[in-house]
C-alpha cells in the first residue's frame, strides 16, 4: 500500500528516492558545503549526514538569501538533493529550487515521513508518495 | 495568477533565456505568495554582490544571465568585498580581486549601475513617493518602505535580479497599503540624540517586537543618517522592512491601541550589549551604512590636523567620495592615516583574522563583525571613535 500526501508545487518536476528528514531549517548558506553536500552547521541535527541525491525532507528555509545560489552550485557540481519536501516555503529555498530545477513541494505534513523510507515526488501536482506504508 | 501577453512572452522566452529564467522565478514566487499580478517596478537594488557571499555558485548564475540579459529599469548595486579600485590598500589578496571583479563584470555586462553601495538612495536611485520597487539589503529595504514611502518586499539577490531583467515583481506583502498599517504603538520615552542612540533604538524595540509593522512615538526630531542608522539596526534585530515615526516617516496608518514602552534603560541596556568589556581595539570603522557627504564632511572636520595610529576605514559610496574630494574632504581624511573603503565595508570585506575588536558607531556593523569576523565590538558616537583612533 501507498500513502499520498497533498500539498503545492513549488518548483515542478517528478523524483522517486530515499528519504533525508530534518527536524530542523536548513541554511544551504554556510550550513551545508556545496562541494560534499555535508550538513556543517554545528548541533544541527543532520550534523554530519549528506544531502546529495535524498529526498531532502525540513520544516523550513532559514539564513542568508545567499542560500539560493549554494543550492544552485551544489545542482552545478552534482551535490544537490534530488527533491527537496518543505512544510512551509519560504523565498531561499523557493528561488533555490527553481533556478536548479530542483523538483520542490511544500505545504506537506512532513511528520508523516519517516527518515530512510522510499519516497516519490509529484511536484506538478503538488503531492507526495510514500511507499509501503500501512 | 494572470499575465499581460507580454509577460506570458517572457515566460516562453521569446525575450531570451535570463529574462525565461527570470520571470519563471517572479512568477513561482507570485504563486506561492499568493499574488494575483505582476506590477511594474521603478528601480532595483541588488545583494549578494559580495564573491565572499557568493562563492563560485553564485558568480556562475550571474554569468549565465549575462549571456543575455539587460536590466530593464534602474538598478543598483549593493557593497562588494572590496573597494574595486583600491582594494590592494585594504589588504585584499589577488585571488580574491580577482573573482570580485568577475562579479561585478558580469553586473556591468547586464548594464547594471556597479557603483557599489548599501545607501542608493544617497546615489540617485531614488524614486518618488508610492512607487514599487523590488530592493535588497535590509537597510535600504527598511528606509525604501519607511523614509522614501517606496514599497518593497524584502528580495533576496537572485530575486532582485529578476525584477531587474524583467521590470517586474509580483504583488504581495508590502506592494499592498492593507499590508502596510502598523500593528503596535511603541512609546519611546528616552533621549534618543545621537547615531548610536538610534542604532540602540533600532536594537531595543527589534528585540521587543520582531517583525512587527511599529508606529513610533516620542521622537521629536531625526536626520537623515540617524534614520539611515536606525532602518539598519532595526531590520538588523528585528528583521523589520517597514515602520512609522510619528511625525517624520511619510505614509500613512492607523495607530494601533496595543503599545509597548521603550526606556531610558531599554537603550543604555541595548548598548552594554553591543560593547563587549574585554574588546581590544584593531579596527575602527564608520560607514554602516556609507556615510552621506554631510557624514564625510563632519568626519574631516574632526580629523583635520590629527593622525590616527590605528587601522581606520571610512566607508563610502563612491560618487559621495569624488564629491567629497573635489571639496578637499578626502584629502584631510587621507592624510590623517584613515583609509576611505568604497564600493565595500566592514561588515562584507574578507577580514576574519585580520582584526580582533571593531570599534564603530553601527549597530548593524556589531552584529556582522561579531557574527561573521569574530570580532569583540565598541559600539560609540564617531567623536569617541575618532579619540579612539587618534590617542
Amino acid at each position: 500500500m501507498s500513502q499520498i500526501i497533498e500539498g503545492r508545487k513549488v518548483m515542478k518536476g517528478r523524483a522517486e528516492g530515499e528519504a533525508l528528514v530534518s527536524s530542523d531549517g536548513i541554511s544551504f548558506y554556510g550550513g551545508v558545503e556545496p562541494e560534499t553536500g555535508i550538513v556543517v552547521e554545528k548541533g544541527h541535527p543532520l550534523e554530519g549526514q549528506c544531502i546529495t541525491g535524498k529526498v531532502l525532507v525540513f520544516p523550513t528555509g532559514k539564513g542568508s538569501t545567499v542560500g539560493s545560489y549554494a543550492l544552485y552550485q551544489m545542482k552545478k557540481l552534482g551535490k544537490a538533493p534530488i527533491a527537496i519536501i518543505n512544510k512551509e516555503i519560504e523565498t531561499i529555498v523557493a528561488v533555490g529550487a527553481i533556478i536548479s530545477e530542483i523538483p520542490c513541494v511544500d505545504k506537506i505534513d512532513i511528520e508523516k515521513i519517516k527518515n530512510g523510507i522510499k519516497i516519490t515526488v509529484e511536484a506538478d501536482e503538488g503531492k507526495v508518495i510514500i511507499e509501503g506504508s500501512e | 495568477m494572470e499575465l499581460a501577453q507580454e509577460e506570458q512572452d517572457m515566460l516562453d522566452g521569446k525575450y531570451g533565456e535570463a529574462v525565461k529564467q527570470s520571470m519563471n522565478i517572479l512568477v513561482s514566487l507570485g504563486e506561492i505568495f499568493g499574488a494575483k499580478r505582476l506590477i511594474n517596478i521603478a528601480s532595483v537594488q541588488i545583494a549578494g554582490v559580495s564573491y565572499h557571499n557568493l562563492g563560485e555558485a553564485g558568480l556562475d548564475y550571474l554569468s549565465d544571465l549575462a549571456r543575455d540579459g539587460k536590466v530593464r529599469v534602474l538598478t543598483t548595486l549593493n557593497p562588494a568585498g572590496m573597494d574595486m579600485e583600491n582594494w590592494e590598500t585594504l589588504g585584499i589578496s589577488p585571488e580574491f580581486a580577482e573573482k570580485q571583479i568577475k562579479v561585478i563584470d558580469a553586473f556591468k555586462r547586464m548594464d547594471v549601475i556597479a557603483t557599489c553601495t548599501c545607501t542608493p538612495y544617497f546615489i540617485g536611485n531614488n524614486p518618488h513617493f508610492g512607487e514599487h520597487v523590488a530592493w535588497s539589503e535590509s537597510s535600504a529595504v527598511c528606509y525604501a518602505n519607511s523614509v522614501l514611502g517606496l514599497k518593497t518586499n524584502r528580495e533576496g539577490g537572485p530575486s532582485a535580479l529578476a525584477s531587474a531583467l524583467t521590470g517586474k515583481t509580483p504583488e504581495f506583502g508590502f506592494h499592498l497599503d492593507e499590508n502596510r498599517q502598523a500593528e503596535i504603538t511603541i512609546e519611546v520615552k528616552a533621549k534618543i540624540q545621537t547615531i548610536p542612540d538610534f542604532g540602540a533604538l533600532g536594537y531595543a524595540i527589534g528585540k521587543k517586537i520582531g517583525k512587527k509593522i511599529a508606529f513610533i512615538k516620542g521622537i521629536e526630531k531625526a536626520s537623515v543618517e540617524q534614520l539611515k542608522s536606525f532602518c539598519a539596526s532595526i531590520a538588523t534585530y528585528g528583521g523589520t522592512a517597514l515602520f512609522h515615526m510619528e511625525g517624520i516617516t511619510p505614509n500613512k496608518t492607523d495607530i494601533p491601541q496595543e503599545f509597548v514602552e521603550v526606556s531610558q534603560e531599554d537603550i543604555d541596556n541595548a548598548k552594554k550589549d553591543l560593547n563587549d568589556d574585554d574588546a581590544e581595539i584593531d579596527i575602527v570603522a564608520i560607514g554602516c551604512p556609507h556615510l552621506s557627504l554631510k557624514e564625510v564632511e563632519d568626519v574631516a572636520r574632526m580629523l583635520d590636523g590629527k593622525k590616527v595610529k590605528k587601522e581606520m576605514w571610512v566607508c563610502v559610496a563612491r560618487p559621495v567620495k569624488q564629491t567629497a574630494e573635489n571639496m578637499g574632504l578626502i584629502k584631510i581624511i587621507e592624510d590623517s592615516g584613515a583609509k576611505i573603503a568604497c564600493d565595500t565595508c566592514m561588515a562584507v570585506a574578507p577580514l576574519k583574522g585580520r582584526f580582533k575588536g571593531l570599534a564603530t558607531d553601527s549597530a548593524k556593523g556589531c552584529f556582522y563583525g561579531r557574527g561573521k569576523n569574530s570580532f569583540k565590538t565598541k559600539f560609540a558616537t564617531i567623536h569617541e571613535l575618532i579619540e579612539e583612533a587618534t590617542k
